[in-house]
Protein backbone atom coordinates (compact mmCIF):
# COMPACT_ATOMS: atom_id res chain seq x y z
CA UNK A 1 0.00 0.00 0.00
CA UNK A 2 2.77 2.45 0.91
CA UNK A 3 6.33 2.04 -0.20
CA UNK A 4 9.36 4.07 0.73
CA UNK A 5 12.39 3.35 -1.40
CA UNK A 6 15.77 4.66 -0.41
CA UNK A 7 14.29 7.74 1.25
CA UNK A 8 16.59 10.38 2.69
CA UNK A 9 15.58 13.57 4.42
CA UNK A 10 17.37 16.17 6.49
CA UNK A 11 16.76 19.18 8.72
CA UNK A 12 18.97 21.88 7.26
CA UNK A 13 22.33 20.19 6.79
CA UNK A 14 21.74 17.54 9.41
CA UNK A 15 20.65 14.28 7.79
CA UNK A 16 17.85 12.65 9.76
CA UNK A 17 17.16 9.58 7.67
CA UNK A 18 19.46 8.11 5.09
CA UNK A 19 18.21 5.59 2.55
CA UNK A 20 15.19 4.17 4.38
CA UNK A 21 13.28 1.48 2.48
CA UNK A 22 10.10 0.17 4.09
CA UNK A 23 6.60 -0.83 3.09
CA UNK A 24 3.23 -1.42 4.67
CA UNK A 25 0.66 -3.69 3.05
CA UNK A 26 -3.11 -3.27 2.97
CA UNK A 27 -4.56 -3.84 6.45
CA UNK A 28 -1.17 -4.63 7.94
CA UNK A 29 0.22 -3.38 11.27
CA UNK A 30 3.90 -2.55 11.01
CA UNK A 31 6.26 -1.20 13.64
CA UNK A 32 9.07 1.27 13.25
CA UNK A 33 11.30 0.75 16.24
CA UNK A 34 14.51 2.15 17.55
CA UNK A 35 16.10 4.50 20.02
CA UNK A 36 15.50 8.20 20.38
CA UNK A 37 16.91 10.08 17.38
CA UNK A 38 17.04 7.04 15.11
CA UNK A 39 14.86 8.79 12.52
CA UNK A 40 11.48 7.20 13.26
CA UNK A 41 9.51 10.43 13.53
CA UNK A 42 11.29 11.89 10.52
CA UNK A 43 10.21 8.87 8.48
CA UNK A 44 6.56 9.61 9.36
CA UNK A 45 7.02 13.32 8.67
CA UNK A 46 8.54 12.47 5.29
CA UNK A 47 5.49 10.35 4.45
CA UNK A 48 3.01 13.06 5.44
CA UNK A 49 4.96 15.75 3.61
CA UNK A 50 6.05 17.82 6.62
CA UNK A 51 9.68 17.10 5.73
CA UNK A 52 10.83 17.28 2.12
CA UNK A 53 12.81 14.35 0.75
CA UNK A 54 16.38 14.96 -0.33
CA UNK A 55 16.31 11.72 -2.33
CA UNK A 56 14.29 8.56 -2.78
CA UNK A 57 10.62 8.01 -3.52
CA UNK A 58 7.41 7.41 -1.61
CA UNK A 59 4.34 5.96 -3.32
CA UNK A 60 0.95 5.39 -1.74
CA UNK A 61 -1.47 3.20 -3.72
CA UNK A 62 0.57 4.05 -6.80
CA UNK A 63 0.55 7.84 -6.19
CA UNK A 64 3.90 9.58 -5.88
CA UNK A 65 3.86 11.57 -2.63
CA UNK A 66 7.18 13.37 -2.97
CA UNK A 67 5.75 16.35 -4.84
CA UNK A 68 2.52 16.71 -2.83
CA UNK A 69 1.96 19.21 0.01
CA UNK A 70 0.82 17.75 3.37
CA UNK A 71 -2.87 18.60 2.94
CA UNK A 72 -3.03 16.69 -0.36
CA UNK A 73 -1.34 13.68 1.22
CA UNK A 74 -3.92 13.74 4.02
CA UNK A 75 -6.65 13.78 1.41
CA UNK A 76 -5.36 10.44 0.07
CA UNK A 77 -6.22 8.85 3.42
CA UNK A 78 -3.01 8.95 5.43
CA UNK A 79 -3.65 10.03 9.02
CA UNK A 80 -0.60 11.07 11.02
CA UNK A 81 -1.03 11.19 14.80
CA UNK A 82 2.02 13.24 15.75
CA UNK A 83 4.41 12.71 18.61
CA UNK A 84 3.40 14.44 21.84
CA UNK A 85 -0.29 14.35 20.85
CA UNK A 86 -0.47 17.96 19.64
CA UNK A 87 -4.21 18.39 19.95
CA UNK A 88 -5.52 21.90 19.30
CA UNK A 89 -5.48 23.09 22.92
CA UNK A 90 -7.93 25.99 22.66
CA UNK A 91 -10.55 23.98 20.81
CA UNK A 92 -13.04 21.63 22.39
CA UNK A 93 -12.79 17.86 22.10
CA UNK A 94 -15.66 17.87 19.63
CA UNK A 95 -14.08 20.65 17.54
CA UNK A 96 -10.77 18.77 17.45
CA UNK A 97 -12.60 15.73 16.10
CA UNK A 98 -14.59 17.78 13.60
CA UNK A 99 -11.42 19.33 12.22
CA UNK A 100 -10.06 15.78 11.89
CA UNK A 101 -12.65 15.31 9.15
CA UNK A 102 -11.92 18.63 7.42
CA UNK A 103 -10.55 16.86 4.34
CA UNK A 104 -13.18 16.40 1.60
CA UNK A 105 -12.77 12.59 1.68
CA UNK A 106 -14.05 12.50 5.28
CA UNK A 107 -16.39 15.48 5.58
CA UNK A 108 -19.56 13.81 4.33
CA UNK A 109 -19.23 11.03 6.90
CA UNK A 110 -18.49 13.32 9.84
CA UNK A 111 -21.54 12.33 11.87
CA UNK A 112 -20.95 8.59 11.59
CA UNK A 113 -17.22 9.01 12.22
CA UNK A 114 -17.98 10.99 15.38
CA UNK A 115 -20.28 8.20 16.56
CA UNK A 116 -17.56 5.65 15.89
CA UNK A 117 -14.84 7.61 17.70
CA UNK A 118 -17.09 8.29 20.68
CA UNK A 119 -18.01 4.60 20.85
CA UNK A 120 -14.34 3.56 20.80
CA UNK A 121 -13.41 6.29 23.31
CA UNK A 122 -16.43 6.80 25.62
CA UNK A 123 -14.18 9.02 27.75
CA UNK A 124 -14.04 11.56 24.91
CA UNK A 125 -17.82 11.56 24.62
CA UNK A 126 -18.04 12.58 28.28
CA UNK A 127 -15.62 15.44 27.64
CA UNK A 128 -17.06 16.59 24.33
CA UNK A 129 -17.30 20.27 25.35
CA UNK A 130 -14.04 20.45 27.27
CA UNK A 131 -11.06 22.39 25.88
CA UNK A 132 -8.55 19.81 24.69
CA UNK A 133 -5.63 21.58 26.38
CA UNK A 134 -7.18 21.08 29.81
CA UNK A 135 -7.33 17.28 29.62
CA UNK A 136 -4.83 14.76 30.96
CA UNK A 137 -2.06 13.38 28.77
CA UNK A 138 -3.85 10.07 28.31
CA UNK A 139 -7.10 11.76 27.31
CA UNK A 140 -5.24 13.99 24.86
CA UNK A 141 -3.64 10.88 23.36
CA UNK A 142 -7.08 9.30 22.89
CA UNK A 143 -8.21 12.53 21.27
CA UNK A 144 -5.22 12.62 18.95
CA UNK A 145 -5.90 9.03 17.86
CA UNK A 146 -9.63 9.74 17.54
CA UNK A 147 -8.89 12.84 15.49
CA UNK A 148 -6.80 10.67 13.17
CA UNK A 149 -9.67 8.21 12.82
CA UNK A 150 -12.03 11.02 11.77
CA UNK A 151 -10.18 11.07 8.43
CA UNK A 152 -11.42 7.48 7.78
CA UNK A 153 -7.78 6.70 7.06
CA UNK A 154 -6.50 3.87 4.91
CA UNK A 155 -3.22 4.17 6.77
CA UNK A 156 -3.00 5.36 10.38
CA UNK A 157 0.48 6.46 11.45
CA UNK A 158 1.02 6.73 15.19
CA UNK A 159 4.11 8.42 16.60
CA UNK A 160 4.97 7.23 20.12
CA UNK A 161 1.39 6.91 21.38
CA UNK A 162 2.64 5.62 24.75
CA UNK A 163 5.06 8.51 25.38
CA UNK A 164 4.58 10.07 28.80
CA UNK A 165 1.52 7.97 29.66
CA UNK A 166 0.96 6.06 32.87
CA UNK A 167 1.14 2.26 32.30
CA UNK A 168 -2.63 1.90 32.63
CA UNK A 169 -3.31 4.58 30.01
CA UNK A 170 -0.66 2.99 27.87
CA UNK A 171 -2.52 -0.34 27.99
CA UNK A 172 -5.79 1.36 27.09
CA UNK A 173 -4.20 3.17 24.14
CA UNK A 174 -2.67 -0.02 22.73
CA UNK A 175 -5.97 -1.86 23.21
CA UNK A 176 -7.77 0.82 21.22
CA UNK A 177 -5.17 0.80 18.47
CA UNK A 178 -5.52 -2.99 18.22
CA UNK A 179 -9.30 -2.50 17.97
CA UNK A 180 -8.86 0.02 15.15
CA UNK A 181 -6.49 -2.33 13.33
CA UNK A 182 -9.07 -5.13 13.57
CA UNK A 183 -11.53 -2.90 11.72
CA UNK A 184 -9.21 -3.09 8.71
CA UNK A 185 -7.09 0.07 8.97
CA UNK A 186 -3.41 -0.36 8.13
CA UNK A 187 -1.14 0.86 10.91
CA UNK A 188 2.39 2.19 10.96
CA UNK A 189 3.46 2.43 14.59
CA UNK A 190 6.51 4.30 15.82
CA UNK A 191 7.53 3.21 19.32
CA UNK A 192 10.45 3.31 21.69
CA UNK A 193 8.66 0.81 23.88
CA UNK A 194 9.69 -2.15 21.75
CA UNK A 195 8.28 -4.99 23.84
CA UNK A 196 4.87 -3.39 23.86
CA UNK A 197 4.98 -2.53 20.17
CA UNK A 198 5.75 -6.15 19.31
CA UNK A 199 2.46 -7.23 20.90
CA UNK A 200 0.55 -5.13 18.37
CA UNK A 201 2.35 -5.33 15.04
CA UNK A 202 2.95 -8.25 12.69
CA UNK A 203 6.23 -6.98 11.27
CA UNK A 204 8.69 -4.31 12.25
CA UNK A 205 11.73 -2.40 11.08
CA UNK A 206 14.47 -1.37 13.47
CA UNK A 207 16.07 2.00 12.75
CA UNK A 208 19.44 3.19 13.93
CA UNK A 209 21.13 6.47 12.96
CA UNK A 210 18.67 7.05 10.14
CA UNK A 211 19.02 3.61 8.57
CA UNK A 212 17.05 0.37 8.72
CA UNK A 213 19.37 -2.11 10.41
CA UNK A 214 16.95 -4.98 10.90
CA UNK A 215 13.53 -6.08 9.79
CA UNK A 216 11.36 -9.12 10.22
CA UNK A 217 8.23 -10.58 11.71
CA UNK A 218 7.42 -10.01 15.33
CA UNK A 219 8.58 -13.52 16.22
CA UNK A 220 11.87 -13.13 14.34
CA UNK A 221 12.64 -9.82 16.02
CA UNK A 222 11.62 -10.99 19.47
CA UNK A 223 14.02 -13.92 19.06
CA UNK A 224 16.86 -11.79 17.71
CA UNK A 225 19.75 -11.53 20.15
CA UNK A 226 20.60 -7.99 19.05
CA UNK A 227 17.03 -6.78 19.58
CA UNK A 228 16.80 -8.58 22.89
CA UNK A 229 20.00 -6.98 24.13
CA UNK A 230 19.41 -3.48 22.80
CA UNK A 231 15.67 -2.99 23.25
CA UNK A 232 14.08 -5.75 25.29
CA UNK A 233 16.55 -5.80 28.14
CA UNK A 234 16.84 -9.60 28.07
CA UNK B 1 -18.41 64.87 38.35
CA UNK B 2 -20.03 61.46 37.97
CA UNK B 3 -21.67 62.68 34.81
CA UNK B 4 -18.36 63.82 33.33
CA UNK B 5 -16.88 60.44 34.18
CA UNK B 6 -19.81 58.59 32.57
CA UNK B 7 -19.57 60.79 29.50
CA UNK B 8 -15.83 60.11 29.17
CA UNK B 9 -16.44 56.35 29.48
CA UNK B 10 -19.13 56.48 26.80
CA UNK B 11 -16.92 58.48 24.42
CA UNK B 12 -14.14 55.97 24.99
CA UNK B 13 -16.32 52.91 24.41
CA UNK B 14 -17.74 54.36 21.19
CA UNK B 15 -14.33 55.01 19.62
CA UNK B 16 -13.06 51.75 21.15
CA UNK B 17 -15.39 49.90 18.80
CA UNK B 18 -13.45 51.29 15.84
CA UNK B 19 -10.13 50.41 17.48
CA UNK B 20 -11.52 46.91 17.90
CA UNK B 21 -12.13 46.44 14.17
CA UNK B 22 -8.53 47.41 13.45
CA UNK B 23 -6.95 45.39 16.24
CA UNK B 24 -9.01 42.26 15.56
CA UNK B 25 -7.62 42.33 12.03
CA UNK B 26 -4.05 42.67 13.28
CA UNK B 27 -4.46 39.89 15.83
CA UNK B 28 -6.18 37.59 13.31
CA UNK B 29 -3.32 37.97 10.84
CA UNK B 30 -0.77 37.51 13.60
CA UNK B 31 -2.54 34.46 15.00
CA UNK B 32 -3.08 32.66 11.72
CA UNK B 33 -0.29 33.81 9.40
CA UNK B 34 2.24 34.69 12.15
CA UNK B 35 3.17 38.04 10.67
CA UNK B 36 2.73 41.56 12.01
CA UNK B 37 0.91 43.71 9.51
CA UNK B 38 2.28 47.22 9.90
CA UNK B 39 0.11 48.38 7.01
CA UNK B 40 -3.20 47.64 8.74
CA UNK B 41 -3.90 51.33 9.38
CA UNK B 42 -3.46 52.10 5.70
CA UNK B 43 -6.35 49.84 4.87
CA UNK B 44 -8.53 51.84 7.24
CA UNK B 45 -7.47 54.87 5.21
CA UNK B 46 -8.35 53.14 1.93
CA UNK B 47 -11.76 52.27 3.37
CA UNK B 48 -12.26 55.92 4.28
CA UNK B 49 -11.37 57.14 0.79
CA UNK B 50 -13.65 54.53 -0.80
CA UNK B 51 -16.53 55.85 1.29
CA UNK B 52 -15.49 59.45 0.68
CA UNK B 53 -15.56 59.03 -3.10
CA UNK B 54 -18.77 57.04 -3.11
CA UNK B 55 -20.37 59.76 -0.98
CA UNK B 56 -19.13 62.73 -3.00
CA UNK B 57 -19.49 61.17 -6.47
CA UNK B 58 -22.67 59.14 -6.05
CA UNK B 59 -24.20 60.46 -2.85
CA UNK B 60 -23.94 57.07 -1.17
CA UNK B 61 -24.08 57.15 2.63
CA UNK B 62 -20.75 56.02 4.19
CA UNK B 63 -22.52 53.37 6.24
CA UNK B 64 -24.12 51.93 3.10
CA UNK B 65 -20.74 52.01 1.36
CA UNK B 66 -19.57 49.30 3.79
CA UNK B 67 -21.08 46.99 1.20
CA UNK B 68 -18.36 48.17 -1.20
CA UNK B 69 -15.37 48.86 1.03
CA UNK B 70 -15.48 45.48 2.79
CA UNK B 71 -15.52 43.26 -0.33
CA UNK B 72 -12.96 45.45 -2.12
CA UNK B 73 -10.58 45.22 0.82
CA UNK B 74 -11.23 41.50 1.20
CA UNK B 75 -10.03 41.00 -2.37
CA UNK B 76 -7.02 43.28 -1.80
CA UNK B 77 -6.17 41.17 1.27
CA UNK B 78 -6.33 37.92 -0.66
CA UNK B 79 -4.16 39.37 -3.44
CA UNK B 80 -1.57 40.76 -1.01
CA UNK B 81 -1.34 37.38 0.69
CA UNK B 82 -1.11 35.49 -2.58
CA UNK B 83 1.37 37.68 -4.42
CA UNK B 84 3.44 39.20 -1.61
CA UNK B 85 3.24 37.69 1.85
CA UNK B 86 3.21 34.07 0.66
CA UNK B 87 6.65 34.59 -0.84
CA UNK B 88 8.31 35.68 2.39
CA UNK B 89 6.72 33.14 4.75
CA UNK B 90 8.98 30.51 6.23
CA UNK B 91 12.01 32.77 5.99
CA UNK B 92 13.10 34.64 9.07
CA UNK B 93 10.92 37.47 10.37
CA UNK B 94 12.90 40.32 8.85
CA UNK B 95 11.64 40.13 5.24
CA UNK B 96 8.06 39.93 6.58
CA UNK B 97 8.52 43.04 8.72
CA UNK B 98 10.06 44.95 5.83
CA UNK B 99 7.34 43.78 3.46
CA UNK B 100 4.38 45.08 5.44
CA UNK B 101 6.31 48.19 6.47
CA UNK B 102 7.17 48.93 2.84
CA UNK B 103 3.57 48.31 1.90
CA UNK B 104 2.49 50.88 4.47
CA UNK B 105 4.93 53.50 3.14
CA UNK B 106 3.95 52.78 -0.43
CA UNK B 107 0.23 53.14 0.23
CA UNK B 108 0.69 56.35 2.24
CA UNK B 109 2.81 57.96 -0.44
CA UNK B 110 0.57 56.82 -3.26
CA UNK B 111 -2.36 58.38 -1.41
CA UNK B 112 -0.47 61.62 -0.90
CA UNK B 113 0.11 61.72 -4.64
CA UNK B 114 -3.43 60.73 -5.64
CA UNK B 115 -5.54 62.38 -2.94
CA UNK B 116 -3.18 65.14 -1.64
CA UNK B 117 -2.71 65.75 2.07
CA UNK B 118 -6.01 67.66 2.39
CA UNK B 119 -8.51 66.57 5.02
CA UNK B 120 -11.63 65.15 3.38
CA UNK B 121 -14.89 64.99 5.25
CA UNK B 122 -18.34 63.64 4.50
CA UNK B 123 -21.23 65.42 6.12
CA UNK B 124 -24.26 63.18 6.56
CA UNK B 125 -27.63 64.13 8.01
CA UNK B 126 -26.70 62.35 11.22
CA UNK B 127 -23.13 63.68 11.50
CA UNK B 128 -24.17 66.36 14.00
CA UNK B 129 -27.12 64.53 15.57
CA UNK B 130 -26.98 63.20 19.09
CA UNK B 131 -29.17 61.48 21.65
CA UNK B 132 -29.46 63.00 25.06
CA UNK B 133 -29.89 60.41 27.78
CA UNK B 134 -30.12 62.03 31.19
CA UNK B 135 -27.29 64.53 31.08
CA UNK B 136 -25.29 62.35 28.67
CA UNK B 137 -24.59 63.08 25.06
CA UNK B 138 -24.41 60.21 22.57
CA UNK B 139 -23.48 61.18 18.98
CA UNK B 140 -25.52 59.19 16.45
CA UNK B 141 -22.66 58.62 13.98
CA UNK B 142 -20.39 57.20 16.67
CA UNK B 143 -23.18 55.06 18.11
CA UNK B 144 -23.94 53.60 14.66
CA UNK B 145 -20.22 52.93 14.15
CA UNK B 146 -19.95 51.24 17.53
CA UNK B 147 -23.00 49.05 17.05
CA UNK B 148 -21.93 47.94 13.58
CA UNK B 149 -18.37 47.31 14.83
CA UNK B 150 -19.76 45.04 17.55
CA UNK B 151 -22.00 43.25 15.04
CA UNK B 152 -19.07 42.64 12.69
CA UNK B 153 -16.89 41.41 15.57
CA UNK B 154 -19.67 39.08 16.67
CA UNK B 155 -20.10 37.82 13.12
CA UNK B 156 -16.39 37.03 12.96
CA UNK B 157 -16.59 35.15 16.26
CA UNK B 158 -19.51 33.10 14.96
CA UNK B 159 -17.62 32.42 11.72
CA UNK B 160 -14.54 31.25 13.64
CA UNK B 161 -16.55 28.98 15.92
CA UNK B 162 -19.24 27.47 13.70
CA UNK B 163 -17.89 27.08 10.18
CA UNK B 164 -15.32 24.54 9.02
CA UNK B 165 -13.20 27.26 7.45
CA UNK B 166 -13.33 29.28 10.67
CA UNK B 167 -12.33 26.28 12.75
CA UNK B 168 -9.55 25.53 10.27
CA UNK B 169 -8.26 29.08 10.83
CA UNK B 170 -8.26 28.58 14.60
CA UNK B 171 -6.57 25.20 14.19
CA UNK B 172 -3.89 26.74 11.96
CA UNK B 173 -3.26 29.47 14.52
CA UNK B 174 -2.84 26.91 17.31
CA UNK B 175 -0.59 24.47 15.46
CA UNK B 176 0.26 25.05 11.82
CA UNK B 177 1.99 21.73 11.10
CA UNK B 178 -0.75 19.63 12.61
CA UNK B 179 -3.39 21.73 10.85
CA UNK B 180 -1.83 20.64 7.57
CA UNK B 181 -2.07 17.02 8.72
CA UNK B 182 -5.84 17.62 9.03
CA UNK B 183 -5.96 18.40 5.32
CA UNK B 184 -6.01 22.17 5.80
CA UNK B 185 -4.34 24.08 2.98
CA UNK B 186 -2.39 26.81 4.78
CA UNK B 187 -2.29 29.16 1.79
CA UNK B 188 -6.06 29.15 1.56
CA UNK B 189 -6.51 29.80 5.27
CA UNK B 190 -3.91 32.59 5.22
CA UNK B 191 -5.59 34.27 2.25
CA UNK B 192 -8.96 34.22 4.00
CA UNK B 193 -7.38 35.61 7.19
CA UNK B 194 -5.83 38.50 5.25
CA UNK B 195 -9.08 39.08 3.42
CA UNK B 196 -11.16 39.21 6.60
CA UNK B 197 -8.63 41.39 8.43
CA UNK B 198 -8.52 43.93 5.63
CA UNK B 199 -12.29 43.87 5.22
CA UNK B 200 -12.60 44.76 8.92
CA UNK B 201 -10.10 47.61 8.48
CA UNK B 202 -12.12 48.82 5.50
CA UNK B 203 -15.30 48.66 7.57
CA UNK B 204 -13.60 50.75 10.25
CA UNK B 205 -12.76 53.32 7.56
CA UNK B 206 -16.31 53.53 6.25
CA UNK B 207 -17.76 53.75 9.75
CA UNK B 208 -15.35 56.58 10.65
CA UNK B 209 -16.19 58.68 7.61
CA UNK B 210 -19.35 60.41 8.96
CA UNK B 211 -17.41 61.86 11.92
CA UNK B 212 -13.70 61.67 11.13
CA UNK B 213 -11.66 63.28 8.35
CA UNK B 214 -9.82 61.16 5.78
CA UNK B 215 -6.18 62.00 5.00
CA UNK B 216 -3.26 59.85 3.86
CA UNK B 217 -1.71 59.47 7.33
CA UNK B 218 -4.97 58.81 9.19
CA UNK B 219 -4.23 55.09 9.49
CA UNK B 220 -1.36 55.70 11.90
CA UNK B 221 -3.74 57.04 14.55
CA UNK B 222 -5.61 53.76 14.52
CA UNK B 223 -2.82 51.29 13.98
CA UNK B 224 -1.00 52.58 17.06
CA UNK B 225 -4.03 51.92 19.25
CA UNK B 226 -4.56 48.60 17.52
CA UNK B 227 -1.05 47.39 18.30
CA UNK B 228 -1.41 48.33 21.95
CA UNK B 229 -4.75 46.52 22.11
CA UNK B 230 -3.37 43.45 20.34
CA UNK B 231 -0.49 43.15 22.81
CA UNK B 232 -2.71 43.82 25.82
CA UNK B 233 -5.31 41.37 24.61
CA UNK B 234 -2.67 38.64 24.01
CA UNK B 235 -1.32 38.28 20.50
CA UNK B 236 -3.61 36.18 18.36
CA UNK B 237 -6.61 36.36 20.70
CA UNK B 238 -9.64 37.91 18.96
CA UNK B 239 -11.80 38.37 22.06
CA UNK B 240 -8.79 39.71 23.95
CA UNK B 241 -8.18 42.30 21.22
CA UNK B 242 -11.84 43.34 21.30
CA UNK B 243 -11.94 43.85 25.07
CA UNK B 244 -8.53 45.54 25.15
CA UNK B 245 -9.63 47.92 22.36
CA UNK B 246 -12.65 49.03 24.34
CA UNK B 247 -10.42 49.48 27.41
CA UNK B 248 -7.95 51.50 25.33
CA UNK B 249 -10.73 53.72 24.09
CA UNK B 250 -11.92 54.36 27.64
CA UNK B 251 -8.37 54.88 28.96
CA UNK B 252 -7.64 57.39 26.21
CA UNK B 253 -10.91 59.20 26.78
CA UNK B 254 -10.35 59.40 30.56
CA UNK B 255 -6.86 60.75 29.92
CA UNK B 256 -8.21 63.43 27.63
CA UNK B 257 -10.93 64.34 30.12
CA UNK B 258 -8.95 64.39 33.33
CA UNK B 259 -5.32 65.01 32.37
CA UNK B 260 -5.49 67.07 29.22
CA UNK B 261 -6.52 67.00 25.60
CA UNK B 262 -3.07 65.85 24.48
CA UNK B 263 -2.67 63.27 27.20
CA UNK B 264 -4.96 60.48 26.05
CA UNK B 265 -2.12 58.38 24.72
CA UNK B 266 -0.06 58.82 27.90
CA UNK B 267 -2.68 56.85 29.80
CA UNK B 268 -2.86 54.24 27.06
CA UNK B 269 0.87 53.61 27.03
CA UNK B 270 1.13 53.66 30.82
CA UNK B 271 -1.49 50.95 30.84
CA UNK B 272 0.48 49.01 28.23
CA UNK B 273 3.75 49.23 30.19
CA UNK B 274 2.13 48.26 33.48
CA UNK B 275 0.36 45.31 31.90
CA UNK B 276 3.50 44.11 30.16
CA UNK B 277 5.48 44.37 33.38
CA UNK B 278 2.92 42.41 35.38
CA UNK B 279 1.50 40.07 32.73
CA UNK B 280 3.95 39.91 29.82
CA UNK B 281 1.78 37.61 27.74
CA UNK B 282 -1.20 39.95 27.86
CA UNK B 283 -4.39 40.10 29.88
CA UNK B 284 -5.63 36.79 28.50
CA UNK B 285 -2.41 35.10 29.59
CA UNK B 286 -1.16 33.48 26.42
CA UNK B 287 -4.42 31.87 25.36
CA UNK B 288 -5.56 31.89 21.81
CA UNK B 289 -9.12 31.64 20.65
Amino acid sequence: MIELSDVSASYGNVPAINGVTINVGEGEAVGLLGANGAGKSTTLRAISGLVKLTSGAITFLGVDLASLPPHKITELGIAHVPEGRQVFPEMTVNENLEIGSYAPRAKADRASSLDLVYSIFPRLAERRKQLAGTMSGGEQQMLAVGRGLMLKPRLLMLDEPSLGLAPVMCDVTFEKVAEIHKMGTAILLVEQNVSRALTLVQRAYVLESGKVILDGTTAQLAGNKQVQAAYLGI
Amino acid sequence: MLEILAQAVINGLLIGGIYALVSIGVTLIFGVVKIVNFAQGEFVMIGMYISFFLATQFGIDPIVSLAVSMPVLFVIGVLIQHFLIRRVLGLNDLPQIFLTFALSLLIVNLSLMLFTANYRTVHTWYSDEAFRVGGLYIPVAKLVAFVLAMILSGALWIFLHTTDLGKAMRAASQNRDVAQLMGINPNRVFAVALGIALALAGAAGSLLMPFYPAYPLVGQVFVLMAFVAVVLGTLGNVIGALIASLLMGVAESLGIQFIGADSGLIVVFMLLLITLALRPSGLAGGRRR
